[in-house]
C-alpha cells in the first residue's frame, strides 16, 4: 500500500479566473505582497503495490486531469498505510 | 420514414426534454436514451443535450464521457453519424476527444444567462445546411463554464479548416478564444456549441424560432445520405 498524491495544475498559459479572483481578494483582507494565485486541485490515493507511476500518470491523464488545459505531478507520499 | 433522432438522457441533464421537443417540431421521431444502455436503438443522429451531469464533478462532462452509451456515440460518430453536443453536451464531445479543446470557467467567474447573437460561419456542416452563410441567430446562453480553449495550433487548424462553426457575433461574453461558441469534427459530422438552440424553437418560449434550422438541416443531411 502507499499514499500517493496527484496535483492538478491548469497550464501556464490557460486563464485562471479563480486564481486571480483569490488573488483579488487577498489586498482586501489585508494582505499585500502576493502576486499571483493559481488554484488547482489535489487527489490523494491509497493504491495496492502493484500500481506503479506509469499507471498513476495513465490515471491522471484519463481522467483526474485534462491534459488539454491542466497539467498533473504525482508524489508518493508514504509507503506506510 | 421519419428520422429517429437520439436524445441521450445522464444524471444530471436538464434540457433532454426541451431537446426532444425541439426534434418532434421539427418534423423527426425523438428516441430516448439512457447513459448506462449502450444500445443506441436504430437513431440516425444523436444529440447530447445540456444539463450538469454528474453534477460537473471533477470537471464539467468529464464523467459522462466514460459513460457506456459514449461508447457507442464514440463509435457511430466515427462510421459518420451526426452528433450533437448543446452546452454540457459540447463539454462531454470535448471530454471524449470526439472534439478539439476544453471548455472552461467563464471570465469573470460569472454564470450567464442571456440571449446572444450568433453568426453561423459554415453551413456545411450536418448541423448547419439551413442556415444562410453568415446568417446572424439569436439563441439563448446559459452555463458557467462556456470559455472555448485550445492551443494556438488547434485554435489556427479550426480557423484554417473553417471548423468554428458558430461564433459569438459581439465579443464572446465568456471570454472564449477566438470568440468560439461552437465548433465541428474536420468531416462536418460532429459539432458542439455552447448556445442553446433547442431553447429557440417557438416564438413563445424563445427569443427568436432561430433554433429549429439546427434540427432541419440533419433532417436534410439524413434524407441526403
Amino acid at each position: 500500500m502507499a499514499r500517493v498524491s496527484v496535483d492538478v495544475m491548469p497550464k501556464p498559459e490557460i486563464l485562471d479566473p479563480q486564481g486571480q479572483a483569490v488573488a483579488g481578494a487577498l489586498p482586501r483582507l489585508g494582505f499585500s505582497g502576493v502576486r499571483e494565485v493559481r488554484q488547482g486541485k489535489r487527489f490523494e490515493l491509497e493504491v495496492d503495490d502493484t500500481v506503479d507511476d506509469t499507471v498513476l500518470h495513465r490515471i491522471a491523464a484519463t481522467l483526474l486531469a485534462n491534459p488539454v488545459i491542466e497539467d498533473w505531478r504525482v508524489t508518493r507520499l508514504s509507503d506506510q498505510p | 420514414m421519419d428520422a429517429r433522432i437520439g436524445v441521450v438522457t445522464f444524471p444530471g441533464t436538464l434540457d433532454d426534454v426541451d431537446a426532444a421537443r425541439a426534434v418532434r417540431l421539427a418534423g423527426a421521431y425523438a428516441v430516448s436514451l439512457w447513459h448506462a444502455d449502450a444500445e443506441l436503438h436504430e437513431v440516425d443522429a444523436v444529440i447530447l443535450p445540456g444539463g450538469f451531469s454528474y453534477g460537473d464533478y471533477l470537471r464539467a462532462g468529464a464523467i459522462a464521457s466514460f459513460a457506456p452509451v459514449m461508447r457507442s456515440v464514440r463509435e457511430a460518430a466515427q462510421r459518420g453519424m451526426p452528433v450533437l453536443g448543446i452546452c454540457n453536451g459540447f463539454q462531454i464531445l470535448c471530454e471524449a476527444g470526439l472534439l478539439p479543446g476544453a471548455l472552461t470557467r467563464n471570465a469573470h467567474l460569472r454564470f450567464l444567462c442571456r440571449d446572444v447573437w450568433l453568426r453561423v460561419e459554415n453551413v456545411d456542416t450536418a448541423w448547419t445546411g439551413s442556415y444562410r452563410a453568415e446568417q446572424e441567430i439569436l439563441i439563448p446562453l446559459k452555463s458557467g463554464d462556456g470559455r472555448y480553449v485550445a492551443d494556438q495550433h488547434t485554435l489556427a487548424e479550426l480557423e484554417r479548416e473553417r471548423r468554428v462553426v458558430f461564433r459569438y457575433r459581439d465579443p464572446a461574453p465568456n471570454g472564449s478564444a477566438h470568440d468560439i461558441a461552437g465548433i465541428a469534427s474536420p468531416n462536418g459530422r460532429v459539432v458542439g456549441l455552447m448556445p442553446h438552440p433547442e431553447h429557440a424553437i417557438e416564438s413563445a418560449t424563445g427569443p427568436s424560432t432561430d433554433g429549429l434550422g439546427v434540427i432541419s438541416s440533419v433532417l436534410t443531411t439524413l434524407l441526403a445520405a
